[in-house]
C-alpha cells in the first residue's frame, strides 16, 4: 500500500551561535505513523520538533512538510500542531476556555469540537476547572486536546506522558494511534522507552544533532547485540558452574546485586541462553527467571547514544 | 525509515495568521481573566464614587489638592480630586499592571511557542497584546472618570464650579471641560502605557519590565519637584497630567497642555515602535529569556533619552518662555484675575450689590523673599498685596496674601489679612455660614507665556 509522505527532512541543520544543535539530519514520516525520536538530553530532540512546528528554520538542508517546502518560520502548512517544552497554557482560564480561545483564534470555532477533544483525552469532567489546579499530568492531556482541535495532519508532540498517570497514558496512548488510524502522521519525543516501544513502530535516535539510528524499533534492538540477562535460580553456585561452561555465554558483574541476592548477570546471544537454560535443567537447577538487566531498546537507545558505557567486565567468581 | 512505497502528497497550502480581530479578543479574555486586573477594574469603577462621596460628606475638605476645596459647592470637583490622583499615581500604576506585563505574562507561563504556533504571526501578536492592553487602561480610566463624576454629582450636586482663575463655570461646562481635561490626560496614559509595552518585551521574564511605567512616574515627579527650566518641564512625557488645569482658567492655557499632549504622542508611537522592533527581534526558541542589558540600553533607554533631548530641543526653540517661567508679572496678573472673580463670588454669597471686574479694576503687586531675592521662580515666600476699587467709593480696598508657588504653576493664595476680606474661614450670609472664597485659593500661572510686561507692552 503506497502511504503518503508527511515529512521529508534531508540534511537538516540548526546551529544557535557555536553550538550545532542538528547535523545533517534526515527524516522521513508517513502518514498514519507514529514516529518517535528518542535520545538524550541536547540531543536536538526539542530543536528538531520546532522545526516541524515551525518555531524556527534550517540554516542548511530541506524540509518538506506535507508536500510543501518551510523555507521562513511560521510558514508550516494548515494541518501541523502540537507542542515542545510542554504544552502552553494559561492557568487563569478553564480548560474549556483555553480550547475555545484556541479554536477560535484558529478559525474551529465549535464549542462541539472543543467538548470532543476535551472527552478524547479523558478531561470533561474537569473541563470547567481552572487550569492553575490541573497536575502536570492533565495539562498534557489538555495540551494534547489543544493540538487535536484543529484535527492535524501532522502531529508534533514533546514528551506526551510526561506526568501522566497510568489512565492518563492509556488516554493518550489511545488518542495518538487513534489519530494515526486516522492517517495523520505523528512525530513524538520521549525518553520513556516503554511508550515508545508502545506507540511507535520506527524510531529516529538522535545524539549530538546527529541521527544515529532511524528505522523500526525491531531493528533497533537488534543492534545492540548481545544483551545482558541477570539469572535468578535456586542454586546459584551451581548455575554460575554451568554457565561458565556454556559456550558463547559469559558471565559478568553485576553493579547493582548485592552480595547475597542469588544472581547473576550473563552475557550471550539468543542461542547461548536457550542452551543455558536447557542446561540448568538437566542439572537439576530450579530456574526462577531470566530477564534482560535493561530493556532492548533502552539498552540500545544507551549503547547507541553513548550516554551509559556497558559494564562489560567479567565476574571473577 | 520510511518504506520506499511513500510518495509525496499534493503540496499543502501554507498555514494563514489568525485575524487580528480573534487575536485581539484572546489576549483580552486572557488579560480579563487574570483576577488582579479584575479586582483593579472594578476598583476604577467603584473606588472614586465612594471616596468623592465620602470625602464630599466631610466637614475638613483635602485643600490641599487642586479643586479639593470645592467638593461641597460643586458635585464636579470631585472628579478633578480623582483625576489629580489618577495623575500623580493611579494611570502610571494601571499602566504597569495592563500594559507592562502583557508580555512579560508569556514568558513567565512559557507560552510563547504555543502562541506563535495558533497565531503563526509575531507582527500580530504585537498588535493584539497592544490593543487589548490599551483597551483594558481606557475601561480603567472610564471607570475612574465617570465614578469619579458620578460621585460627585450625587454627593454635591452638578453646581456651577470655580475655576482656577476663580471665574465661575456653568454646570454644562463645567461637565464639558471635566470631560476634556480626562481625555487630554489619555496621551500621557497611553505613553506611560507605551513605556510599559516596551519594558514588558525588553526585560521578558524579570519584573522590572512592570516596573517601568511606575519608575518613569516616579522619575518625572522628581523631576517636577525640582527648579528645571520650563522648556525641560514641559517636554516631558508627564507634562499633560498637569497641564489639564490650565483647561480651567479663562482664556484656558492651552500651549502648555497641547505641547504635553503632543509631547506624549511622540513617546507613545516612539516607544510602541522600539518595542515592536525588539518584539519582532527576540529569540522565542529561549525560555530563559530574561532581556538583555545591552540591547534594552541601546533599543529602549537611549532612543527614549534621544528623544527628551530633541523635545527639550524644540520646546525651546518654539516657545518664548525661558527659566522657571515663572516670574512677578505673571503672578501678579493671575493672583489680580482670580481675586477679582472670587470677590465677585463673594459679594453674591453676601448678597452685596453686584459689581464687574472693569469697575474692581483689581491689581496685585507681588514681592519674593524681600529685597535680597529675585522675583522669580517657584517657593513660599511670595507676598502680594491685592488691590481694588468699588464703585461710588473714593478710597481702594487692599488684601494681602502668601503665595505658595511650586514649580508646575500652580499657586495656593492664603489670605493674611484684614480679616474683614479674607480672614475668615467663613463668611456670614443671610441664609447661614459659606466658604469664604477668598479666605485661602488656588490658581494657575501659564509657564509658556511671555513676560507679563511684555504682554502688556
Amino acid at each position: 500500500m503506497r502511504r503518503s509522505r508527511v515529512v521529508r527532512a534531508r540534511g537538516i541543520t540548526k546551529s544557535f551561535g557555536d553550538v550545532v544543535a542538528l547535523d545533517g539530519v534526515d527524516l522521513e514520516v508517513e502518514a498514519g505513523q507514529v514516529h518517535g525520536l528518542v535520545g538524550p538530553n541536547g540531543a536536538g530532540k526539542t530543536t528538531l520538533l520546532g522545526l516541524l512546528l515551525g518555531l524556527a528554520v534550517a540554516d542548511r538542508g530541506r524540509l518538506e512538510i506535507l508536500g510543501a517546502p518551510v523555507g521562513r518560520t511560521l510558514a508550516v502548512p494548515d494541518g501541523v500542531a502540537g507542542f515542545v517544552d510542554g504544552p502552553g497554557l494559561y492557568p487563569s482560564l478553564t480548560a474549556r476556555q483555553n480550547l475555545t480561545a484556541l479554536a477560535r483564534l484558529r478559525g474551529h470555532d465549535s464549542a462541539a469540537g472543543v467538548g470532543e477533544a476535551l472527552e478524547q483525552v479523558g478531561l470533561t469532567d474537569v473541563a470547567d476547572d481552572r487550569v492553575r489546579g490541573f497536575s502536570l499530568g492533565m495539562r498534557q492531556r489538555l495540551g494534547l486536546a489543544a493540538a487535536l482541535l484543529t484535527r492535524p495532519r501532522l502531529l508534533v508532540i514533546d514528551e506526551p506522558a510526561n506526568g501522566l498517570d497510568p489512565a492518563g497514558k492509556r488516554h493518550v496512548h489511545r488518542v495518538i494511534t487513534g489519530l494515526a488510524a486516522d492517517g495523520a502522521a505523528v512525530v513524538m519525543s520521549s525518553h520513556r522507552m516503554d511508550d515508545l516501544a508502545a506507540l511507535c513502530p520506527e524510531v529516529t535516535v538522535l545524539a549530538t544533532g546527529r541521527v544515529v539510528f532511524s528505522g523500526p524499533v525491531g531493528k533497533l534492538a537488534a543492534e545492540v547485540g548481545d544483551l545482558d540477562h541477570r539469572l535468578l535460580t535456586a542454586d546459584p553456585p551451581a548455575a554460575r558452574e554451568v554457565a561458565s561452561r556454556t559456550p558463547g555465554l559469559r558471565v559478568v558483574r553485576d553493579p547493582q546485586a548485592g552480595p547475597d541476592d542469588g544472581a547473576l548477570v550473563v552475557r550471550g546471544p539468543v542461542q547461548a541462553l536457550d542452551d543455558l537454560v536447557v542446561r540448568l535443567v538437566e542439572a537439576g537447577v530450579a530456574v526462577r527467571g531470566l530477564a534482560p538487566v535493561v530493556p532492548p531498546l533502552e539498552a540500545a537507545f544507551l549503547a547507541l547514544t553513548g550516554t551509559e558505557p556497558r559494564e562489560t567486565e567479567e565476574d571473577p567468581r | 525509515m520510511t518504506a520506499t512505497t511513500a510518495e509525496t502528497p499534493p503540496a499543502a497550502d501554507e498555514a494563514r495568521p489568525a485575524p487580528l480581530p480573534r487575536g485581539y479578543r484572546f489576549e483580552l479574555v486572557k488579560l480579563l481573566s487574570q483576577w488582579r486586573i479584575r479586582l483593579v477594574l472594578a476598583a476604577c469603577w467603584i473606588a472614586p464614587a465612594v471616596f468623592v462621596a465620602a470625602v464630599s460628606m466631610q466637614s475638613s475638605l483635602p485643600a490641599d489638592t487642586v479643586f479639593g476645596r470645592w467638593m461641597h459647592a460643586s458635585g464636579w470637583a470631585g472628579s478633578l480630586v480623582v483625576l489629580g490622583f489618577s495623575c500623580t499615581w493611579a494611570l502610571p500604576l494601571l499602566t504597569s499592571l495592563a500594559a507592562g506585563d502583557v508580555f512579560a505574562a508569556e514568558d513567565r507561563l512559557g507560552t510563547w511557542r504555543h502562541l506563535l504556533v495558533a497565531v503563526r504571526s509575531p507582527r500580530r501578536i504585537f498588535v493584539a497584546k497592544a490593543l487589548a492592553s490599551l483597551t483594558v487602561i481606557l475601561a480603567m480610566t472610564a471607570g475612574l472618570a465617570v465614578s469619579g463624576i458620578a460621585g460627585g454629582l450625587a454627593a454635591a450636586g452638578g453646581h456651577p464650579l470655580a475655576g482656577l482663575d476663580g471665574h465661575m463655570l456653568s454646570s454644562g461646562d463645567a461637565a464639558t471641560t471635566v470631560l476634556l481635561a480626562w481625555g487630554c490626560v489619555l496621551a500621557p496614559t497611553l505613553a506611560f502605557a507605551a513605556v510599559g509595552l516596551l519594558g514588558s518585551v525588553a526585560l521578558g521574564r524579570s519584573p522590572m519590565g512592570l516596573l517601568m511605567p511606575a519608575l518613569l512616574a516616579l522619575g518625572l515627579q522628581l523631576a517636577q519637584m525640582l527648579p528645571l527650566p520650563v522648556a525641560v518641564r514641559t517636554a516631558l512625557p508627564g507634562e499633560a497630567f498637569l497641564a489639564w488645569r490650565g483647561l480651567f482658567t479663562a482664556p484656558a492655557q492651552t500651549r502648555p497642555l497641547l505641547i504635553g499632549i503632543a509631547v506624549a504622542l511622540v513617546w507613545a508611537v516612539v516607544a510602541t515602535a522600539l518595542a515592536y522592533r525588539l518584539f519582532l527581534r527576540r529569540d522565542f526558541t529561549d525560555l530563559a529569556y530574561d532581556g538583555s542589558g545591552r540591547r534594552v540600553t541601546v533599543h529602549g533607554v537611549l532612543p527614549l533619552a534621544l528623544l527628551a533631548v530633541l523635545t527639550v530641543a524644540l520646546v525651546s526653540w518654539t516657545t518664548p518662555a525661558s527659566g522657571s517661567g515663572i516670574d512677578r508679572g505673571k503672578l501678579e496678573d493671575s493672583l489680580a484675575t482670580s481675586y477679582g472673580h472670587l470677590y465677585r463670588l463673594q459679594t453674591r454669597e453676601l448678597h452685596r450689590p453686584a459689581v464687574t471686574e472693569a469697575q474692581l479694576r483689581t491689581t496685585a503687586s507681588c514681592d519674593k523673599g524681600g529685597d535680597r531675592v529675585a522675583d522669580e521662580g517657584p517657593g513660599n515666600d511670595w507676598r502680594c498685596v491685592v488691590t481694588w476699587h468699588l464703585p461710588g467709593v473714593s478710597s481702594t480696598g487692599t488684601a494681602i496674601y502668601q503665595l505658595d508657588v511650586t514649580a508646575d504653576g500652580r499657586y495656593v493664595a492664603d489670605g493674611d489679612g484684614p480679616k474683614e476680606v479674607n480672614g475668615y474661614f467663613q463668611v456670614r450670609t443671610s441664609s447661614g455660614d459659606a466658604p469664604n472664597p477668598l479666605w485661602q485659593f488656588d490658581g494657575n500661572v501659564d509657564l509658556l507665556a511671555g513676560p507679563a510686561s511684555a504682554q502688556k507692552g
